[in-house]
């Protein structure tokens, strides 16, 4: 079977043939980045958080053995349990043992990239139990049975009008509503009684902290805090990379994290635990999942600072015009480019090259991961792998052929000035030529800058 | 090998420069007026702000909110506002609490950059009961007011209780088209009452 | 003062004007300009292809040639970006790579950090719309990018600023990427085509009448597209602008 890769760009001139959505689209992204330009500027020391953040952040890594060993100790004194997965399919054979010890068959989960990436919904459900995740956009999206397209606003790709479809289907909602108010309020009273029903909650975490053991998860729903408030049994899974040394860096990045995702002064609840809930338990499951692998590499070491503000999507002007499911993947835009293509080049070999090479999101990442140059390093990955088309490569070997050999580039030059205009439109503007799509080539002047510059020597300015 | 053991062979086989762990030492955003800003940041999240002088004045003070004075169940745990509809001190189920129409709680510290309330478990039995109510009232003196979470941090003592939490503003949600929505699954609204000095600490206490 | 000109590839094909007026106005302000002819590309479409066997060649072929000059000067962020950052893993240890890295400058720089020169006089009445090539602004940091909270610059506007009867357009997204991306305008055509229509759109909204920016590349794009449309709002490299051309030079 041929192995199948991801075409971004398809599937980018897929979601831009209406044009109608991806303004919308790219405008509702926009408006959260304004957002975040206007909080982060009521921070006079914001240049110095991040350069902190990312300190914080790159010095942990390298002593992460260290910390999570001391994280485990200190959690254990609160009475948590800890667990450690080397990868998914460990991470969800633990989350499932711990539930059917408890004989749950219903669980609330808020939201966590983590347990997206392990893929543990099916898998509970497969062996029989419920999950039900409560984050509305997330709950959005499980109705409809479509992946997030975003990882802080789930559903950001979804109109009005399709939610109103999706819980008049499955909610019994009025056919046709389209006020959030009324769409948000039945979703509310559908969640509550998932509430009221589970025997566990599940959780991601926002950050572990290594100082105390304890963990902190950050939401505007408040989803997480109920969902672990009924339930004895609270179960958070913690990437590896989610640590911090001390109790005092929560600041920082508390700070940070909701001012850069949707321009909150902070999350609605941002929630520590030390300890399972009076009577109850604690599981603390913490997750490799090929997170030692890029950290032993050292240009991708840093994309593990990542904080999942979500920002570096907001700002990509790609990201904004192509959706987030053109990526295929459950970290979609520049750092999931960036995540994908690292762990599987083949696949995803066309996400570095979903890129203008722009620097935004380098600019607006909160630990300043350099993810752009991470994306052009990662070319060269696969490029040297040879993932890259045959043609493209071709077209490069010539062009530096050329370029090698100055009489060489000269004369094409002038052969192309001369002969390119002559050509009748059709042999230029035609299938093989992406550019003249919706673009006209410049008009080819008739000297070159050389020939100018040189003839001028020659004549005396 | 076991996963523990496998996972921190790999991280210390493979070391990895190091930059240091920078010192927090600011300086930090401070206001002029931290209760103003406060104020000013918990109406733009969605919250609202009352004003007591003293301890006898709360009661009158909540009694501005019509729906706390048509509430049926009401659990305070900050006298001398009185509890209403039954002894909510005898729950032991949490879920019991879901029918609470109002809680008022008593939040140790704010913070003024970003309207953020600090509450921590034990001065809430059922902690269920500040996600699950469909009013939440918090009860914060003056004099706690912190200007950011730098400060905040500072004066909590780290991993003493199971479960703590700021709170800013009420629940909400965006998920929907960027609208907001205000009360998603948590209170509806978010009460913050600024009290003067003649609160007893103990009950605020970090 | 003497340095070494470097054209890129594309300005030397497609756009001579802009090497004309990048020579012209540096020998106004004094500088002995001299352009070494064996140059071609710095290689950068093969660099951010990913194809560095490609691109090494020219890199070494692009410090022999430079290596002797005081200063190398180039009227485009892109390639000086390419030329600081990205010959590094090529040409790290060579015998004169630092002090390329070193004097190497893209044109708006050369005159504000190295020959200080105060606005440049002359006039220029028209609404003019400051395009910010991304490698220039945030590789080079030729201006502030929105993204970063701090005092606000921008080299081109202060080289621009005293001309007679200019005005700025204060646009919707500052400065939002126009798309170009190189290979990526070929790669992404759709997402490519989409962004600079964006791009203009904002600038048309606002009444710019002449579109400017340090690299000809974006504008080169961004004109394609419009004059697929029939659009004509006129693009000129700064440099032209700075040269004193009138906006019937422009492309
Ligand atoms: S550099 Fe690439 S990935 Fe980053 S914002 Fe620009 S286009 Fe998106
Ligand atoms: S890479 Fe940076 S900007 Fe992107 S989600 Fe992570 S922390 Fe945020």
């Amino acid at each position: 079977m041929a192995h199948t890769t991801v075409e971004h760009a398809a599937d980018a001139a897929a979601f831009i043939q209406n044009q109608e959505r991806t303004r919308w689209h790219d405008q509702a992204l926009w408006f959260v980045r304004a957002k975040r330009d206007k909080a982060a500027r009521a921070v006079p020391e914001w240049e110095q958080l991040r350069a902190l953040a990312g300190q914080i952040k790159r010095h942990t890594l390298a002593h992460l053995a260290d910390y999570l060993l001391q994280f485990e100790e200190q959690a254990l004194r609160h009475g948590a349990q800890v667990h450690w997965a080397r990868n998914a399919d460990e991470h969800n054979q633990i989350v499932l043992e711990i539930l059917q010890r408890h004989l749950v068959r219903k669980v609330v989960k808020s939201k966590s990239m983590l347990t997206e990436e392990c893929h543990l919904n099916p898998y509970l459900e497969r062996h029989g139990i419920e999950v039900v995740d409560t984050d509305l956009g997330e709950r959005i999206m499980q109705l409809r049975q479509e992946p997030p397209s975003h990882i802080v606003l789930p559903a950001i790709h979804i109109k009005k009008e399709e939610v109103g479809q999706t819980f008049h289907t499955h909610l019994g909602t009025q056919a046709d509503a389209t006020d959030p108010n009324y769409l948000a309020e039945a979703a509310r009273g559908h969640l509550r009684e998932k509430f009221m029903a589970a025997a566990a909650g599940i959780t991601g975490v926002n950050f572990a902290v290594a100082e105390t053991g304890g963990v902190v998860v950050c939401t505007n729903e408040g989803n997480a805090d109920i969902g672990v408030a009924l339930p004895p049994l609270h179960i958070a899974s913690v990437g590896i990379e989610k640590l911090i040394p001390r109790w005092a860096d929560l600041a920082i990045f508390t700070r940070l994290l909701a001012r850069n995702a949707t321009g909150q002064p902070v999350t609605a609840y941002t929630s520590h635990f030390h300890g399972p809930i009076p009577g109850g338990e604690l599981h603390l499951v913490l997750v490799d999942n090929g997170r030692t692998t890029l950290r032993a590499h050292d240009v991708f070491r840093e994309s593990l600072c990542c904080i999942r503000c979500g920002a570096c999507l907001n700002t990509c002007p790609v990201y904004r015009r192509s959706g987030g499911h053109s990526y295929h993947a459950t970290i979609p835009g520049p750092i999931g480019s960036v995540l994908n293509a690292a762990h599987d080049p083949r696949t995803y070999y066309s996400l570095p090259y979903a890129c203008s090479l722009c620097g935004s999101c380098a600019d607006v990442c909160p630990v300043k991961i350099p993810l752009d140059q991470q994306l052009l390093y990662l070319r060269g990955t696969i490029a040297g792998a040879k993932h890259l088309p045959l043609a493209k490569r071709l077209l490069m070997k010539l062009t530096s052929f050329v370029m090698q050999r100055t009489w060489l580039y000269t004369f094409a030059g002038r052969l192309a000035r001369w002969w390119l205009p002559k050509l009748p439109r059709f042999l230029v503007y035609n299938r093989l030529n992406a550019w003249g799509k919706q673009r006209e080539i410049p008009a080819f002047p008739k000297k070159s800058f050389r020939e100018l510059y040189q003839n001028r020597q020659r004549h005396g300015q | 090998m076991d996963s523990k053991h496998d996972i921190l062979n790999t991280l210390r086989r493979d070391p990895v420069p190091d930059t240091g762990l920078p010192a927090l030492d600011g300086p930090w955003l401070t206001f002029e007026q931290p209760l103003d800003q406060f104020r000013e940041v918990l109406a733009a999240v969605g919250g609202q702000s009352l004003v007591a002088a003293h301890e006898g004045d709360l009661p009158h003070a909540l009694a501005q909110l019509p729906s706390f004075r048509a509430a049926q169940r009401v659990w305070s745990l900050v006298p001398p506002v009185a509890s209403v509809g039954r002894d909510w001190t005898t729950v032991t189920d949490p879920h019991e609490l879901e029918v609470l129409d109002y809680c008022v709680a008593p939040g140790a510290l704010g913070v003024a950059e970003n309207a953020a309330v600090w509450i921590a478990h034990p001065t809430v039995p059922h902690r269920a009961a500040l996600f699950l109510a469909q009013h939440l009232v918090l009860v914060v003196p003056g004099r706690s007011l912190v200007h950011t979470m730098h400060e905040a941090y500072a004066r909590i003592p780290p991993g003493q209780t199971s479960f703590g939490l700021f709170i800013s503003g009420p629940s909400k949600t965006a998920d929907i088209e960027q609208a907001l929505v205000i009360g998603a699954h948590g209170p509806r609204s978010l009460t913050v009452v600024l009290t003067g000095t003649d609160f007893p600490a103990s009950r605020f206490s970090p | 003062m003497r340095i070494g000109l470097f054209i890129p590839c594309y300005i030397d094909q497609l756009y001579p004007d802009v090497g004309m007026a990048t020579a012209e106005l540096l020998e106004k302000l004094g500088v002995e300009v001299e352009f070494p002819v064996e140059q071609t590309c710095c290689g950068q479409p093969m660099a951010n292809t990913g194809c560095q066997p490609e691109t090494r060649p020219l890199a070494f072929k692009f410090l022999k040639i430079f290596r002797d000059f005081p200063y190398v000067v180039c009227p485009s962020g892109s390639c000086v970006a390419m030329v600081r950052y990205h010959y590094r893993e090529h040409l790290s240890g060579q015998p004169g790579f630092e002090e390329l890295v070193g004097k190497t400058f893209e044109l708006c720089e050369f005159l504000v950090d190295v020959l200080k020169v105060k606005p440049l006089a002359g006039s220029f009445p028209y609404q003019v719309g400051i395009h910010q090539s991304c490698h220039g602004l945030r590789g080079l940091r030729l201006a502030s990018s929105s993204e970063v909270v701090g005092p606000s610059f921008s080299k081109m506007r202060y080289l621009l600023e005293a001309l007679e009867g200019i005005t700025f357009s204060q646009l919707d997204r500052p400065d939002e990427c126009c798309g170009f991306g190189g290979t990526f305008s070929i790669n992404e055509e759709a997402v490519s085509s989409q962004m600079g229509l964006d791009r203009l759109a904002d600038h048309e909204r606002v009444g710019t009448q002449v579109l400017t920016a340090p690299d000809m590349s974006c504008l080169m794009h961004l004109s394609g597209l419009m004059r697929r449309r029939g659009t004509r709002l006129p693009v000129m490299h700064i440099a032209q602008i700075l040269a004193g051309r009138a906006v019937s030079a422009a492309y």
